[in-house]
């Protein structure tokens, strides 16, 4: 398991909160029919970010799905919307197993009062595994349309089919609509086995594509997010932070800040804050507090953490063993020995960490950029003392959030602001503070040695990974002889960050996928076999060698040995159970050792694909957020202290980046759909590397590959 | 010190008691009530918070509201006429040329001022026009396909 996962204990039966929930939720909504159901089965599995403690599940009904009066479905979810799109694909996945309108399906995501507990949306897990529950309790609320269609038409329910939200029985030419049904009941249904879900084959909305339904609202700027809300006497806040983190305030003086009309200061301890109805103002106060700091930093900086790392003490792990590494090595022709170094990355979503908060007779309210409202929930109770039914969260959109927002330390500043001072606290981080508290993607170092008989197939893989954990580091290749040594952080033992960690974007698969791409990519050129026929002679798993021939032939790859000054590059791997190869075309300016990638291929087993369009948005979206890490991102630090706090030294692609991009998704309508949001980053740097080595003869064993990286390497050839 | 400001403010004659030293997003946002201009960053550099001021891109988290005095200011929630979408907008709806939406907005408002200038732009100028509003989804494919679609259309399909 990796250093930030961590899996929990079956359903307690003692829980009775969701019980409580259940009744008002029904209360609140009045008529129609609801169908509770349970997803554990399926959510228990997944993995939650360490910080955050996950709470004893219940086996209480906790999903909910309501079919109004009006014929309106409404699925409740603690999912959340940042871009990925679920709002679209969820409510496409139930407008076909109801067989209504994908208009009168609505999703309510995120709100800790009527929807159901989930520990967050993270993990491309949405549309794989929430989905199929989702579909399920569909089924459960059509069958239950149909027997109430058949005793009110008075034929047996075998002879009813539904279209458009309509039970029709042809035999008789006579119908009623799922409205009709609903109206003047109010029906509760508890779902207790799985129904059989409906055959992909009969689905009519899933698999083609559809807009995203939130698009028009955020073109128009319509579309609310956190930090557009607005509470009568609503208050701006900024919080004093430290220089560095580690750094431990001993004096301060606010007078300055005091001075500044409107402005008042709050403080509890050593958390100290400015708020005012007027956001310059409250700008202006926070820079005249001035406080003087203890400094007990880590003796670590981003030049020296790889060494750091791996001479830290640490947790070590075998992942995965088989055969006998010294058998492997004696029957290699040549021995390959590589360590490649990935640093932090910051997330850097545009909206910065935003939240509001209100305590109205002894609630408090919070809506918040937070990936987990529920986990926010929890922090607010055990941080400021309240109980779970008096703090409700929720969730307007998301200015996105690639894993960023599972963390939420916003949202209890601002709760804690909300009760400290009675008024409803807007907290909107200013970029330097999501630099300086971002979790970011942690640093790491992997050692490769490997080894290649006579004839090119790979006869031994030791592979050891410090604090990368261990996403994406299957070895994918046919390999008798394999070791994986998984190094992790040891907290008690010794603090290896020096600031806050946490998963971003496929976490670390990115640096996994680096390294063994770019191992196999030395070894094919070393043993003078073209890279893709090397890779197809040492595989055995089907489906990534479909991958590897579908995006080969769209690229319209002509085999050759590298380097080969074509600056053409492959590589693949698998994330979220979806298989992806990718193929990229570089130009490298040997003067400058500038890299512009002219070209990206892309192709990508996600089995069922819910939603094509959308899916290749997210395809393509990831294969152009993967040039920051691949050419530019880095956070510098020295001790604690973050040194790149804004857009100007930290720098994410930008539009002139932008390779052409094409992508296949293969056609797996047979296969539960996998996830989508992530996969198709992860490639992107070991085929860009391999791409260069191809121009040039120069390998990068390092990420961001900066122009000055490249001419170092160029130098070395 | 308050004092008064006249502009005009997406196509309306609009007069404002404040101070002028205030941020001109922060007047937009919380005194206007226009959150439609988002903001990112508070230097200028990501783009989020892009105005119109007289049809040319500005940065509104950094003009002091004084700037736009007898100027002619167009926020995003000013391009949809009589209940209809800006051609530029509809067309980053129909490509998708969007995910979070954040920085929208300001991809929209200088798409809107490319067009306005140069009614067909080559794929090379609409990426320089566009190269300094960030956006970390990445939709870049989509946003350049969008704005020349809506130059097209603006053009009446020619």
């Amino acid at each position: 398991m990796k250093k930030n996962e961590e899996k929990t204990t079956r359903p307690s039966v003692t829980d009775k909160d969701s019980g409580m929930k259940r009744r008002s939720f029904v209360k609140l909504l009045g008529g129609g029919i609801f169908i509770f159901f349970q997803p554990w089965n399926v959510i228990d599995m997944l993995p939650v970010p360490q910080q955050q403690q996950r709470r004893t599940l219940t086996k209480d009904y906790n999903a909910f799905l309501h079919i109004a009066e009006d014929g309106t479905v409404t699925c409740y979810t603690g999912k959340i919307e940042m871009g990925q799109g679920i709002i679209t694909g969820l409510a496409m996945m139930m407008a076909d197993e109801l067989n209504v309108p994908f208009e009168k399906v609505k999703m309510v995501m995120g709100d800790t009062e009527l929807c159901p507990y989930d520990a967050g949306t993270w993990g491309s897990q949405s549309t794989q595994t929430f989905g199929p529950a989702m579909r399920a309790a569909a089924a459960e609320a059509k069958s239950v349309l149909l027997d109430m269609a058949s005793a009110q038409l008075g034929v047996p329910a075998s002879q009813l089919e539904v279209k458009n939200g309509t039970v029709i029985d042809s035999s008789n030419d006579r119908s009623v609509s799922y409205a009709q049904l609903a109206k003047g009941k109010k029906l509760e249904k508890y779902l207790e086995v799985k129904p059989a879900v409906e055959d992909y084959s009969k689905f009519t909305i899933v698999g083609t594509s559809h807009k995203r339904v939130d698009a028009i609202e955020k073109v128009t700027g319509k579309a609310k997010y956190t930090g557009d809300l607005k509470i009568p006497g609503m208050v701006f806040a900024r919080i004093l932070r430290p220089p560095s983190h580690g750094a431990r305030m001993t004096s301060v003086d606010v007078s300055g800040a005091e001075k500044i009309e409107g402005v008042k200061v709050v403080r509890d301890g050593d958390f100290i804050a400015v708020i005012c109805g007027n956001k310059d103002r409250v700008d202006e106060a926070i820079v005249k507090i001035k406080a003087e700091y203890d400094f007990k930093e880590l003796p670590v900086n981003d030049k020296t953490v790889f060494d750091w790392m791996v001479n830290a003490q640490s947790r070590v792990s075998v992942a995965r063993e088989g055969g006998d590494l010294d058998t492997g090595k004696k029957l290699s022709d040549k021995i390959f020995e590589s360590e490649f170094h990935d640093p932090y990355v910051a997330h850097a979503a545009i909206e910065t960490h935003t939240a509001l908060a209100h305590l109205v007779d002894g609630t408090m309210n919070v809506w918040a950029s937070t990936q987990s409202p529920f986990g926010l929930q929890d922090a607010i109770v055990n941080e400021i003392k309240m109980t779970r039914e008096t703090v409700r969260v929720r969730t307007p959109f998301l200015g996105g959030g690639f894993g960023g927002k599972a963390a939420y330390q916003q949202g209890v500043e601002a709760a804690s602001l909300a009760k400290l001072t009675g008024k409803p606290v807007m907290l909107v981080w200013t970029r330097e503070e999501e630099f300086f508290y971002d979790t970011f993607h942690t640093a790491n170092v992997i050692k490769v040695k490997s080894g290649i008989d006579k004839s090119g197939l790979i006869t031994f893989w030791d592979y050891h990974v410090w604090f990368a954990g261990t996403r994406g580091s299957d070895i994918i290749y046919d390999v008798p002889n394999f070791k994986t040594t998984s190094y992790s952080e040891n907290r008690s033992a010794f603090q290896v960050h020096p600031f806050g960690t946490g998963p971003w974007r496929a976490p670390n698969n990115n640096s996994n996928t680096f390294a063994r791409e770019t191992q196999i990519d030395i070894m094919a050129s070393a043993a003078g076999i073209d890279p893709l026929e090397f890779r197809l002679k040492n595989l055995k798993d089907e489906k990534m060698i479909a991958c590897l021939k579908s995006v080969a032939d769209k690229f319209g790859y002509i085999p050759a040995k590298t380097p080969g000054k074509r600056g053409i590059g492959i590589a693949c791997g698998h994330d979220a159970g979806t298989w992806v190869a990718q193929i990229a075309e570089v130009k490298v300016d040997t003067a400058t050792g500038k890299v512009q990638v002219v070209r990206v291929a892309c192709s990508q087993d996600m089995g069922l694909c819910v939603n094509p369009e959308g899916a290749l948005i997210q395809m393509e979206g990831c294969i152009s957020m993967a040039l920051g890490y691949t050419f530019s991102e880095e956070v510098h630090f020295e001790g604690g202290n973050i040194l790149d706090r804004g857009f100007d030294t930290y720098q994410i692609p930008k539009i002139s980046w932008l390779p052409q991009i094409d992508c296949v998704i293969l056609d797996r309508k047979d296969k539960p759909p996998k996830g989508g949001g992530e996969p198709a980053i992860i490639a992107v740097g070991a085929a860009v590397a391999n791409a260069i080595h191809d121009a040039t003869g120069a390998r990068l064993y390092r990420t961001p590959m900066t122009p000055e990286r490249v001419l170092e390497a160029i130098r070395k050839v | 010190m308050e004092e008064t400001i006249r502009f005009k403010l997406n196509g309306k004659k609009t007069e404002l008691r404040t101070d002028p030293s205030h941020t001109l997003i922060w007047v937009l946002r919380n005194e206007l009530g226009l959150t439609g201009t988002k903001w990112g960053c508070g230097t200028g550099f990501c783009g989020a918070c892009t105005v119109l001021i007289d049809d040319e891109p500005a940065r509104s988290c950094s003009l002091p509201v004084s700037d736009i005095a007898g100027r002619k200011v167009t926020t995003i929630e000013g391009l949809e006429k009589k209940g209809k979408l800006h051609p530029v907008q509809k067309a980053f709806v129909e490509h998708e040329a969007l995910q979070c939406g954040f920085c929208t907005p300001g991809m929209v408002l200088t798409s809107v001022s490319l067009l306005k200038k140069n009614p067909s732009p080559a794929r090379q100028e609409i990426i320089e026009a566009l190269e300094e509003n960030l956006c970390r989804c990445t939709a870049h494919v989509r946003i350049i396909d969008a704005v020349m679609a809506a130059a097209k259309e603006m053009k009446g399909g020619k």
